[in-house]
């Protein structure tokens, strides 16, 4: 990348940052859904100690208390919960675990996967096959009982869960990239590049993964999401994350047994995943296209248009 | 005016894209009568298949829009038709036949079912369906027919493929037939044969015509009359005799300049000390034998061209020299050194003297590189060879010395056309400063007017830098004003080798006599006199 900027530079062209800010603004959705995740990153981080203490605290008297009573403070505004803890105050606290085990989980399993996928696809027939076998085993395997084994004998915690979460992943991962590899790797540009004599690292990561990573990204936030349910179904067994910490996940499956009266205790967290995982889902579409130099035009007309 | 057969007036369609609105093809007019053959020339982006896409109904709308114009049909207007009459007359009176007949024929059903289905939809029986479908791929002359027709199309050759296509095309005994680009994916000598079977079946027949292609040989071999088509324009129309021999327009005139084959033939020096020698090269893949044996010298600043249809283990050869593939057996001396037996860091020393210039420049450009990435990476790679300082420099002297100008630098691959990105992946291989450049069809996927430029360049680079050429193409004229040297290969053989002289004027064998025979010549009544000659070969 930092070839790209001192080449647009010379051009007097704008920089490489300029250009990525005006083709965020040429597409409005992307520039929603970045304006939220910052929201949600920044809440993360400051959410625990700004309203740990609220988020607690028991409230009998309040207990299930509907949403939308505008006279009440802010935090109660969501409802509450079956001990009467104000929901958005507990959304907002959660927040941190929440994407903390996510983006743990789908980094973890991201970056194992992708290099165990490269190198299957790149090396030779012996180590394709170990490799592939292994993913077959794992594929195999139901991953919520290696969860709940793994979890069982290692004790939860949050790290525990992260890489329980990802190990069942990794095969995803690994499988599309390789199938990927396998093909760009018999394209023209990387014979090209071959009889130029570059090494097999030069090929796989300048040549190789940047055709890979628009569909690997896609696939990630997907994977967000599913990870985020599937760390609530773990909590829910008991292995988890276990309270007083919470997840938006466990706060679902705690808001369950209450659907019938009282919906809002499952309904709040749901929407925050959602939103999340949209607003993932909007942004890595845009960055697809802004990072690919033959899609490119798209935005930058977009842009000229709008201004 | 209702006397012709197919008649297209005023025709303009546009199409609506985010870049705005692009006029296809503005105001073209032309006519056609049975019995007759008219051929639609034009270079990539000129238009040519718009016009016919409108005939058959096949322009998507939107984005595409017909604004002006109509196409008669015995004088009934195709365009305002309504749709179930106008798919009557597609396939019935009008058939098409494309360029690569692989993708145009299902891969999931047989032959035979293909030609029948064509019949049946258009309402003949089960059984009279199978016998018309027997005698179709009898005529066209697929061999075994009856068993043919229980074979799908990938069990076929490419030339067999198109035969099936314009077996199914005629199924309905159509009175127009469009061929586009029907033999531009087919070796020449097949090329021959297909273009042979189509005059036959239109003698036979009565059928017109419409043939779109961007090859003056093709047209010279079996159009009565030719439009010329440019950016969207017709600008010239005529009898191909007429348009050849005294073209009014200049576009026309680039065109037929471009052909190669007209200008003097090298004759090369005495011979020195060979820089590559090659001796016995073999190699197989399973059971097929891909190269019997090849051995040459080449000289230095010398260019050898290695000709030969597909199959003949042209491109083995090269993979094999630049060690992307591994011979079996067999030595290649490079400077006195056998470059089969390099280690892997001395295979990295000699990256920078053998270099390689592909077929297709879109896939041979990584397309999210840079210019300047992409030729700067081969200093990324020997970075000996120029301090990182200078890079810029050189880019934009590489730039110019290909035609192209240092401006292009940030630009990306697709925002050039064919010709200029060959002319970058040209660039790139001068980047390493080789001593010999492989290409390989390095110009079989551009257009003639390019396509002699880009060989202008190459033998300026020749010429000014003494580096040294193996040409690999399939097509023996393109090499003629090119090549020192001319190896003629069929199936894993050395068939000729010898000067360009030798080769082109006193061929020694019957394959290089039928390929040359083979070959299409712009010039009408050359090209007559060649079909002549042929004729005779074959009785």
């Amino acid at each position: 990348m930092t070839l790209q900027t001192t080449d647009t530079a010379i051009l007097q062209e704008p920089t490489f940052a300029v250009r990525m800010a005006r083709m965020l603004w040429a597409d409005k959705f992307a520039l929603c859904a970045a304006i939220f995740l910052i929201t949600v990153l920044i809440l993360a981080i400051v959410g625990p100690s700004w309203l740990g203490d609220l988020a607690t605290k028991q409230n009998l008297r309040g207990r299930n208390a509907a949403p939308f009573e505008w006279e009440r403070g802010w935090v109660w505004w969501m409802g509450a919960d079956a001990l009467g803890r104000p929901l958005f105050a507990r959304i907002i606290v959660a927040t941190q675990n929440t994407l903390m085990v996510a983006a743990g989980a789908v980094a973890i399993s991201a970056i194992v996967g992708t290099t165990l996928g490269l190198i299957a696809g790149f090396s030779s027939e012996r180590v394709n096959q170990v490799i592939m076998r292994l993913a077959d085993v794992i594929m195999s395997f139901p991953s919520l009982l290696i969860a709940v084994i793994v979890l069982y004998v290692l004790g939860s915690s949050i790290l525990n869960l992260m890489l329980v979460l990802s190990i069942t992943r990794i095969p995803v991962y690994l499988r599309t990239t390789r199938a990927e590899v396998l093909e760009i790797r018999e394209r023209m540009f990387v014979q090209a590049a071959r009889v130029m004599g570059a090494s097999s690292k030069r090929i796989l990561f300048r040549h190789i993964l940047p055709v890979v990573l628009p569909t690997l990204t896609t696939l990630a936030t997907l994977d967000f999401a599913y990870v985020m349910l599937a760390e609530s179904a773990l909590s829910f067994l008991g292995i988890g994350i276990q309270p007083p910490e919470i997840t938006w996940g466990l706060m679902i499956s705690q808001g369950r047994q209450y659907l019938t009266n009282a919906w809002w205790l499952s309904f709040w967290p749901g929407l925050a995943i959602i939103l999340t995982t949209m607003s993932l889902n909007l942004l890595s579409n845009w960055m697809r296209i802004a990072l690919d130099p033959v899609q490119r035009w798209r935005l930058e007309m977009k842009g000229r248009k709008n201004g | 005016m209702a006397d012709h057969l197919l008649e297209v007036r005023n025709l303009s369609v546009e199409f609506h894209t985010v870049m705005g609105v692009v006029k296809a093809v503005r105001n073209i007019s032309y006519h056609l009568d049975r019995g007759e053959t008219l051929a639609i020339l034009g270079e990539s982006g000129s238009g040519k298949s718009v016009s016919s896409s409108a005939i058959m109904n096949l322009i998507d709308m939107p984005p595409g829009r017909i604004s002006s114009g109509e196409i008669l049909l015995d004088g009934v207007d195709l365009l305002t038709m309504p749709t179930h009459k106008r798919r009557e007359v597609n396939g019935r009176r009008i058939a098409m036949i494309f360029q690569d007949p692989l993708s145009h024929l299902n891969p999931v059903y047989t032959v035979g079912w293909q030609i029948r289905e064509a019949l049946t939809t258009h309402g003949t029986g089960n059984t009279e369906a199978q016998a018309e479908a027997l005698r179709l791929l009898t005529r066209v002359g697929i061999p075994d027919p009856e068993k043919s027709l229980d074979k799908y199309p990938h069990e076929f050759s490419g030339g067999q493929r198109q035969r099936v296509m314009i077996a199914m095309a005629l199924a309905l005994r159509p009175d127009l037939l469009i061929a586009d680009e029907p033999t531009t994916a087919l070796d020449v000598t097949v090329q021959a044969e297909v273009l042979a079977l189509l005059e036959e079946l239109q003698q036979e027949t009565g059928m017109a015509v419409l043939i779109i292609t961007h090859d003056l040989g093709v047209v010279a071999e079996i159009a009565d009359r030719v439009v010329v088509m440019e950016k969207g324009e017709l600008v010239e129309a005529g009898t191909v005799r007429d348009v050849y021999k005294n073209p009014q327009h200049p576009y026309t005139r680039k065109l037929i300049a471009a052909a190669p084959g007209k200008g003097k033939m090298h004759s090369p020096a005495a011979r020195g000390a060979p820089v590559l020698s090659v001796r016995d090269v073999r190699k197989h893949y399973g059971s097929f034998e891909a190269l019997k044996g090849i051995s040459f010298d080449l000289m230095p600043g010398e260019t050898m061209a290695v000709v030969g249809e597909s199959g003949s283990g042209k491109s083995t050869l090269a993979r094999i020299l630049l060690r992307l593939d591994e011979p079996d057996s067999g030595s290649a001396l490079w400077k006195g050194r056998d470059l089969f037996q390099l280690s892997p860091a001395e295979l990295y020393k000699l990256r920078r003297d053998l270099q390689m210039v592909f077929q297709d420049p879109t896939q041979s450009l990584n397309p999210r590189m840079t210019v300047y990435q992409l030729i700067s990476e081969a200093w990324v790679i020997h970075p000996d060879i120029l301090p990182k300082a200078k890079w810029r420099e050189r880019v934009a002297e590489l730039l110019v010395q290909v035609g192209l100008g240092p401006e292009h630098m940030g630009r990306y691959p697709h925002q050039f056309s064919g010709g200029q990105r060959q002319r970058i992946a040209i660039a790139r291989a001068l980047a390493l400063e080789p001593q010999l450049i492989i290409c390989d069809e390095a110009v079989s996927a551009l257009d003639v007017s390019v396509q002699a430029q880009v060989i202008a360049l190459l033998d300026k680079l020749r010429k000014d830098m003494g580096i040294a050429f193996i040409f690999i193409a399939h097509d023996l004229p393109v090499v003629r004003d090119f090549a020192d040297h001319v190896m003629v290969m069929q199936k894993g053989n050395v068939v000729e080798l010898g000067t360009v002289r030798e080769v082109f004027e006193a061929p020694r064998q019957d394959y290089t006599r039928a390929l040359l025979a083979a070959g299409l010549d712009p010039d009408p009544d050359v090209q007559a006199a060649n079909r002549a000659a042929r004729l005779e070969c074959a009785s």
